[in-house]
């Protein structure tokens, strides 16, 4: 193998593990606020994709209707639960989260669709939607079992992510989309061709990280969602409504999944059920990071870009079975490194 | 007056068995009450249900509104607060933000004068500020737990063992933080096992036993009754003394 081979692959490999590290930052976070395995985060890529790709040919993507369905069931409950204790506020509050946010979005999106919008409405659009879904998929889903074992809620994910995978097939047919890339621009270093796509992913990648630390590091409810990981009990002392921190990890989620594949969805092809696979790279690097640590994560889910590039280069057809197997030494060491760990109590 | 916090005809049942059987108590504005007892006889429980942690049978009212449909978070937004046994700290995170925390439920502005508040009561807090949680000593968690709780401005604060495993002198500065928050107009729910240092300060006492009250009345008076001396105190009167 020569060095631009190596380099070709090492540049391909690092802008996969980009996106399979946002992908597993999405999961730690996730996992670290409400103990759900989220495996439907391959559905919010292909759903931010595939919505982002109908909105740049001028059609209406279904996942805006969808949004609104899902929330109406999801102030059927609200109301429901606050059915002892109906106030106001509170009925307002789910009229606006509930109602109008879905609404708004959807009408906001039949009035501005078309073949002429700009690509940074329909990308802004398509994150919209996909928020949107990930809010409700919690509030539906999950908030009414966050209490339960860490298996219910993993298959509750299970099961999520097969209806919105179904869903996926009604709403963008089985033929794969490919959206426009965000610029044409491509720069040229030595035998390195850089793509203004890649560039927008490394870019985006580092920014969200950035944000994320941020986020978590020093504004109010970012720490309160660190408390509610670290101590669910003493964020309720506190006050901090687990099930709020729940639905902000969803969103926060849903947006970062519907970014990732608003970013690839320019450089391969999506189908209605590519989601699924991507996602599950990006839990093979959570795994890694022992679904704790963000900073080990994005340096495996890098790891885990790299060694799928190589590996297609070298045995394309063996390609995910390498990546897969990574995981297999790392849970042997972790089992061999951490004590044992008693089964939650709660 | 209504009492600030009354409980009354409460059961509270671990499925079939009942660790708290017709418990009733109240604790007025700007008082220090104390309930004192044995390992195991439901003094922990009974708090974490007037918390909302547990689920309990009978009436619970806080500053005149029955608390029955109030989850844990409410009940913290009106003014009650837990600082519980295990302290539920935030370990991975450093003392500052554990306070800041402790405010969640307060406008910004509120939890500055909380934070010199918590800090002059707890210098060591303040020594601290940027060291984990979780490597704090006992004594200094224990503060951490009460100085958390405080941020919020709470009506009525119940504490739980707060001297479980501490240094006797650790203990001492803690009690004397507790007197000293009476004049601060917060009123205090404890529960201790160390009841000689509980009724030196307190001004009402109750005596809980295998889920139920039987003794009940002024601090002075529960601390001279012969059966609390020898069951809790340790030491047999020599007759009757006055307080």
């Amino acid at each position: 193998m020569n060095t631009t081979i190596m380099l070709f692959l090492l540049q391909d490999g690092i802008t996969n593990g980009a996106i399979y590290a946002l992908l597993g930052l999405a999961l730690v976070l996730v996992f670290a606020v409400t103990r759900v395995i989220l495996i439907p985060q391959g559905e919010f890529v292909t759903y931010g994709a595939l919505s982002y790709a109908m909105l740049a040919t001028g059609q209406v993507p279904g996942t805006a209707k969808l949004a609104v369905a899902m929330g109406l069931v999801a102030f059927g409950l609200d109301l429901f639960v606050a059915r002892k204790s109906l106030h106001a506020r509170l009925v307002a509050r789910a009229v606006a989260v509930d109602i109008v946010f879905p609404l708004a979005v959807c009408l906001l999106t039949y009035a501005l669709a078309g073949p002429k919008t700009p690509i940074a409405v329909n990308i802004a659009l398509a994150l919209l939607i996909v928020a949107a879904i990930g809010l409700f998929l919690y509030r539906i889903a999950f908030q009414p079992i966050a209490h339960t074992s860490v298996l219910v809620l993993l298959i509750a994910s299970v099961g999520c992510h097969l209806a919105l995978q179904g869903l996926g097939l009604v709403f963008f047919g089985a033929e794969g989309l490919r959206g426009p890339a965000l610029s044409n621009v491509a720069l040229t270093a030595g035998s390195l061709r850089f793509t203004g796509q890649s560039l927008a992913v490394y870019g985006l990648t580092i920014a969200f990280i950035v944000a994320l630390w941020l986020f978590f590091g020093y504004s109010l409810t970012g720490k309160a969602l660190r408390a509610t990981a670290v101590n669910r009990l003493g964020a309720r002392l506190v006050g901090i409504r687990t099930t709020l921190s729940g639905q902000i990890a969803f969103l926060l989620a849903s947006l970062i999944g519907a970014i990732s594949g608003i970013l690839i969805v320019p450089i391969t092809t999506l189908y209605y059920d590519t989601g699924f696979l991507i996602g599950l790279k990006g839990f093979i690097a959570a795994i890694i990071g022992g679904l704790v640590s963000y900073p080990l994560t994005a340096v495996a889910a890098i790891l885990v870009g790299t060694v799928e590039a190589f590996s297609s280069f070298y045995a394309s057809n063996f390609k995910e079975v390498i990546v897969f197997t990574l995981i297999l030494p790392v849970l042997v060491l972790r089992s061999l490194a951490a004590p044992e760990v008693e089964e939650e109590k709660d | 007056m209504s009492a600030l916090l009354s409980v009354s005809d409460v059961h509270i049942a671990y499925g079939k068995v009942e660790a708290i059987r017709g418990v009733s108590l109240e604790v007025n504005e700007n008082e220090i009450v104390t309930i004192i007892g044995a390992n195991g006889a439901g003094k922990t429980t009974l708090l974490n249900a007037v918390m909302g942690i547990l689920p309990l049978k009978g009436r619970t009212d806080f500053a005149g509104q029955d608390m029955a449909a109030l989850d844990i978070e409410d009940r913290v937004a009106a003014g009650l607060c837990l600082v519980p046994e295990h302290r539920e700290l935030f370990a991975t995170m450093n003392v500052e933000d554990n306070l800041q925390l402790g405010a969640f439920r307060i406008p910004k502005a509120t939890a500055a004068n909380s934070f010199e508040r918590v800090y002059s009561l707890f210098p060591r807090l303040k020594e601290r500020r940027k060291q984990l949680a979780g490597t704090l000593s006992g004594g200094e968690q224990q503060m951490l737990a009460m100085g958390r709780a405080l941020m919020g401005a709470p009506k009525l604060l119940m504490l739980d063992e707060p001297s479980l495993g501490l240094a006797p002198i650790i203990v001492a500065d803690i009690f004397r933080t507790i007197g000293e928050l009476r004049a601060a107009g917060v009123s205090v729910l404890l529960v201790e096992q160390n009841a000689q240092a509980a009724l030196r300060i307190a001004d009402r006492a109750y005596v809980m036993e295998l889920g139920e009250f039987v003794l009940s009345g002024a601090a002075g008076d529960i601390a001279n009754n012969q059966r609390v001396a020898a069951s809790y105190l340790g030491f047999q009167h020599e007759g009757e003394s006055a307080v």
